[in-house]
């Protein structure tokens, strides 16, 4: 026979019924020439067969009300009511994100200044701590007035730290951390599914003003801008949908507090 | 979103026995499939993979690891044998019930990157490329994963009840 030698992975196949049936055959023919080989094999398939019917009952239960997908999706179609002066803000404020969207192009390549470093800062904070367990933050939010305190006085100004409790994220905590610009502030955040968001600020020499930018990195989303010459990025593996509010919202807190 | 419900609804006993399986809790399981169904409704129209079946397990097993390493630095609350009795359903007869019980038993006692590679594949029927692409590692990890698992699995339940042999391996499917 000149058919290509039988491996591990074809036996395995062979048991799971994934192989080409012209492979199904070769291994067929395999196993009969090799005893020894085909009571391994048949010693698998009973496994699996066992294992099926042990887990089978699991999947033939009927699914408890709160797994109903059809009500989820049809939940989530519902409009949510959206006061006028927030669908106002966002129309002006997704134009300015897809504008500034568009002049992050390239963003990886550049080395980046201003709004495009922060956002940068953000995202590789959030890959640090935001899959933190052990201490993602240094300070708790008990730790609150320590915490803003701490800030102030690293970042030379004061940083707020804004409720997102109306988005369902709830205040962790933060910490000092490093950027290429200098001390920056991090705040995170959970909501009731352990899902984080992480918030920096710094002060910025470029960029001292400047409209909400989406950036993403993966699966990660951010949107960074720049008030006053303290530049802030919201970072989070929420969709760029869920984030954009959750980012105006800090906006409109912060700024109402300078 | 009524294509979501056509090829997602139908996976949800499967998403439930994966989520239980790893967990071994009832509550806790649904609440993480809950979970995942809420994300997937959320992400339904931005995913990129077309493949909807591996796309929803992408989506529960990096919830279940996540909870499980949440939750692994405490005591678990429920005792083995007690999350057995409780959480798998009922098995047809006495004596194969036995048998279910050790070989979930024997289940339970392999690491867990080999517990989920071989769910993945043989109990949920992903093809292995489509379990590589769920637990994100290459095609020949989940071989080797696979292989190690299926040995070690036998060794377990062969220490515990001597298997006879089977004469006719052609009846094998």
């Amino acid at each position: 026979m000149t058919s290509r030698p039988i491996t591990e992975e074809d036996l395995h196949g062979y048991v799971d019924s994934v192989l080409a049936p012209e492979r199904q055959v070769e291994v067929s023919a395999y196993i009969d020439a090799h005893p020894e080989v085909g009571f391994r094999v048949a010693a698998y398939s009973r496994q699996r067969t066992m294992l099926r019917a042990a887990l089978a009952p699991i999947a033939e239960e009927p699914l408890p009300p709160e797994l109903d997908l059809a009500r989820m999706i049809a939940r989530r179609g519902r409009p949510r009511q959206t006061p006028w002066w927030a669908a106002a803000a966002a129309v002006v404020l997704l134009c300015a994100g897809g504008a500034g969207g568009w002049s992050l192009r390239g963003f990886n390549h550049s080395a980046g200044e201003g709004v495009v470093a922060i956002a940068q800062e953000a995202a590789q904070n959030f890959a640090v701590y935001g899959s933190d367990h052990i201490r993602p933050v240094e300070l708790r939010a008990t730790d609150r007035a320590e915490l803003v305190d701490w800030t102030t006085q690293r970042l030379g100004r004061p940083v707020g730290v804004p409720d997102l409790s109306a988005s369902g994220y709830r205040f962790m905590g933060g910490r000092i951390v490093a950027t290429a610009h200098g001390p920056a502030a991090m705040f995170m955040y959970d909501d009731d599914r352990g899902s984080r968001l992480v918030m920096l600020a710094r002060p910025m020499k470029a960029d001292q003003n400047a409209p909400m930018t989406p950036h993403a990195d993966g699966p990660v989303n951010g949107f960074a801008w720049a008030d006053n010459g303290l530049g802030y990025s919201l970072v989070g593996p929420a969709a760029a949908e869920t984030l954009h509010p959750i980012a105006n919202e800090v906006r409109r807190q912060l700024s109402r507090q300078i | 979103m009524q294509d979501m419900l056509h090829q997602i609804e139908p996976l949800i006993p499967a998403l439930r026995r994966y989520a239980r399986t790893l967990l071994r809790d009832r509550s806790a399981a649904d609440d993480l499939v809950q979970d995942c169904l809420e994300r997937a409704v959320g992400h339904w129209s931005q995913r990129k993979d077309s493949n909807a079946r591996a796309w929803i397990f992408t989506i529960l097993h990096n919830l279940a690891m996540t909870r499980l390493r949440r939750t692994s630095t405490r005591p678990r609350h429920i005792d083995i044998d007690d999350a057995q009795e409780a959480s798998f359903a009922q098995a047809p007869s006495q004596e194969d019930g036995l048998r279910y019980r050790e070989l979930l038993q024997a289940l339970d006692r392999l690491p867990e990157e080999q517990r989920t590679v071989l769910l993945l594949a043989t109990v949920e029927g992903l093809s292995y490329a489509e379990t590589a692409g769920v637990l994100d590692i290459p095609l020949g990890t989940v071989m080797s994963r696979l292989s190690r698992a299926r040995e070690r699995l036998l060794k377990e339940m062969d220490g515990q009840q001597r298997v006879t042999p089977v004469a006719h391996l052609r009846s094998v499917k």
